[in-house]
């Protein structure tokens, strides 16, 4: 019986837990490249530096409140520097958009330019990060960092392998669950929220019934920019934020987009954690979760890992072509790429 | 118009001669990248073995002077270090290179720049093996020492610890592949088992599959053989998370503050390998680095070494051309003659116009062999109350 339980706990420590968090951080990312695709109809390739962008400002005003003696106790402060940080995102995002993207929507340009634009803003957003805070690591975590620690675990139960989960872990579940609530609340139940699924469905049908595309646009940016300054913020105090990483988390985030169906906010969470699992199960080497598993006299020797982790930037494409080839509106149909 | 013209061909002419009594070097390093945070030191040190040769007023026709010019390797990117090279090479015109940093970009630097164009190159900081092999046409140099040199100190490291087995996660290019595997074959050649060797991509935000993987190997110790600025921190900061390892080896690559000061107190006893000696050049070099203003950090006593080098092997063969003065190098760098330590150059010089042989031992201890790399001399590292401290030498 120990056996199992230490063999659910091996898998629970090193997959489950970095998994949901790393899922939730995908899932939130995907679903604000999933609105903009399906209401502004391109992919935001700029998405990954407004993420950064919303983490550096809260990094900055975690410094201010740091260096006025304010904290949040056992919490990291820079929970309270992300509601600054969303509205500077906002704002930046509406900023680009009436600069930007407002003239390619009225000259109603393919949605292939629109990416190619949107790549530009990218280079733009990034060199203002680094113009501001430069290409550096910067660790903003502070208060307590676990919520359950690997040795703690050990004495409580007696096990022999520990569990430990990082206050950071439990937030950014915590956080993305709310956010998730809020915003299907929001599209489901509201007007607004209505209004932006039927400009989604039928842009020409939904002008007739005399919803205000501009007005749609707005909203949509101002989610999408929460949404992203919330991620990066999250993504950041759980691995210290470095701008050069968000370029490359990019990638994972648009194939969660895709695998779950672009255009559908469900598909977009649903493909975060697909994304997240895979990467870890299958790279996961089971020999110790086996040794607990199996009678003594078939132990492994090996590691028993499926695939080397060297592919496990390989693996979210793998997992994107074979849903394209037989799926190609994604998991939860989606919009046809 | 044809007046002004004129006048800037004739003021070109006339600049012409005052240009042949300045020596240029390059100094290519990775200012953004990786190692971003270790080369600022670099370059000044390379500065200050300059800065100390203008100030002698004796070298080569007693009123030239050495300028440097820097370029940015980018530790990783082939292509853009390339183009920094050349640019420095047929743009600036340099008389030789002090660089590149990282193991692949010098390969690349070397191969498509250097080689083609006859620039001679001192790394400071490059330790592929692979570098001791590749033709170079006797323009390559290093004051690093081969990584083959380093794994063997690490397992020794290990073995006298009374570790029994380790795990090796390391970052996927030439620097890494080629240290875990000189620290796998020596440690299982004295007896230790390596569970894992197993690489990890730089600039990735999240290690958790990795830690996974190296967590369910096993070992006594993890070694880490990447960069502290990029994948090696998040493997350590991973292994402590989820509690696989509380114990790090860490190689030169590893070595710096900004990594105890990132990961806390739980990385006191930690130990580590970086390239250094006892010899009383280290010390001389470490006052003369607080003087100028900057630290004595990782590879920075390597650079200044790998300039005054340079500098000292155009004095010795009397011209500033790569073809020649690389004949020089092993002369200057290697007994028999008077020992040259940092703060010495004018001395060398001196010497060397007089005739006289130099054996330059400098920051680092520099001894040359093989093909020109340095005998490789190794500080043990503890990692202590927060800091790096140096405990031994071997």
């Amino acid at each position: 019986m120990t056996d199992i339980l230490n063999a659910l706990v091996i898998l629970a420590n090193f997959i489950v837990v970095p998994a949901m968090a790393y899922g939730s951080q995908l899932a939130l990312g995907a679903l604000g490249i999933t609105m903009i695709y399906s209401i502004l109809r391109f992919s935001n390739f700029a998405h990954g530096e407004l993420m950064s962008f919303g983490a550096m400002t809260t990094i900055l005003v975690t410094w201010a409140l740091q260096s006025a003696d304010i904290s949040l106790g056992v919490l990291p402060t820079a929970l309270l520097g992300i509601p600054v940080a969303i509205a500077v995102t906002v704002v930046l995002a509406l900023t680009i958009d009436k600069t930007v993207y407002q003239y390619y929507r009225r000259i109603r340009a393919e949605p292939v330019t629109l990416l190619i634009v949107s790549i530009g803003v990218m280079f733009l957003i990034s060199g203002l990060i680094r113009f501001i805070i430069g290409p550096g690591d910067r660790v903003f975590t502070d208060g307590q960092r676990f919520l359950l620690k690997a040795r703690a675990f050990k004495q409580m139960t007696g096990l022999n392998e520990g569990l430990a989960i990082k206050m950071t872990q439990g937030i950014t579940v915590a956080t993305a669950i709310v956010l998730v609530v809020l915003v299907f609340w929001f599209l489901n139940k509201t007007r607004t929220g209505k209004s932006m699924r039927a400009y989604s469905d039928n842009e020409d049908l939904a002008l007739l019934s005399g919803i205000n595309p501009e007005r749609v646009v707005l909203i949509t940016w101002v989610i999408t920019a929460a949404l992203a300054a919330v991620a990066g913020t999250l993504y950041g105090l759980d691995k210290s934020y470095k701008p050069f990483t968000y370029l490359s988390l990019l990638l994972p985030i648009f194939s969660a987009a895709i695998v779950g169906g672009v255009g559908n906010p469900i598909g977009a969470i649903a493909g975060g954690f697909v994304i997240a699992f895979s990467e870890l199960t299958i790279t996961f080497a089971y020999k110790k979760v086996l040794t607990y598993l199996l009678p003594d006299d078939m132990a492994p020797d090996t590691l028993m890992q499926l695939l080397s982790t060297d592919y496990k930037i390989a693996l979210s494409f793998v997992i994107l072509v074979i849903v394209l080839i037989f799926k190609p509106t994604g998991l939860f149909s989606g919009k046809t790429i | 118009m044809k007046k002004t013209l004129m006048a800037i061909a004739a003021s070109t002419l006339l600049a012409a001669p005052v240009m042949a009594d300045e020596v240029k070097l390059g100094i290519i390093l990775g200012f953004t990248g990786p190692i971003e945070s270790l080369t600022p030191d670099m370059a000044s040190g390379a500065e200050l073995a300059i800065a100390e040769v203008n100030a002698a007023g004796n070298f080569m026709k007693g009123s030239t002077t050495v300028t440097s010019v820097r370029g940015d390797s980018t530790c990783v990117d082939a292509a853009a270090a390339t183009a920094a090279a050349e640019r420095l090479i047929t743009a600036d015109k340099v008389n030789g290179i002090m660089g590149a940093d990282c193991s692949g970009v010098t390969t690349a630097i070397l191969q498509n720049v250097a080689m083609a164009n006859g620039v001679a190159m001192v790394s400071p900081s490059a330790t592929s093996p692979a570098l001791s092999t590749l033709e170079d046409n006797g323009l390559f140099f290093r004051t690093a020492p081969s990584d083959a040199r380093q794994g063997q100190v690490v397992a020794e490291m290990l073995t006298e610890a009374g570790y029994k087995s380790a795990a090796i996660s390391y970052t996927n290019n030439d620097y890494g592949k080629g240290l875990a595997d000189s620290i796998q074959t020596n440690f299982e050649g004295m007896g230790g088992s390596i569970t894992i060797s197993a690489s990890h991509e730089d600039g990735k935000g999240d290690y958790g599959a990795e830690v996974a993987a190296l967590a369910q190997a096993g070992g006594d110790i993890l070694i880490v053989a990447g960069y502290l600025d990029q994948g090696g921190k998040g493997i350590i900061q991973g292994s402590l998370d989820s509690g696989a390892f509380d114990i790090f080896f860490l190689p030169d690559g590893m070595i710096g503050d900004s990594l105890p000061e990132a990961i806390g107190p739980d990385l006191d006893g930690s130990i580590g390998s970086l390239p250094g000696t006892d010899s009383p050049g280290a010390a001389k070099f470490a006052e003369l680095a607080e003087t100028a203003g900057f630290a004595a950090g990782p590879f920075a006593a390597e650079s200044y070494d790998a300039a005054a080098l340079i500098l000292l092997a155009m004095q010795a063969s009397g011209s500033s051309d790569s073809q020649v003065y690389k004949g020089s190098m092993m002369d200057v760098a290697n007994a028999p003659g008077e020992k040259i330590y940092p703060g010495e150059l004018a001395k060398g010089i001196k010497y060397l116009r007089q005739g006289l042989a130099i054996d330059y031992v400098g920051a680092s201890a520099v001894e040359l062999v093989g093909g020109g790399e340095s005998a490789g001399n190794y500080a043990e590292i503890l990692i202590d109350g927060g800091k790096v401290t140096t405990v031994g030498y071997r």
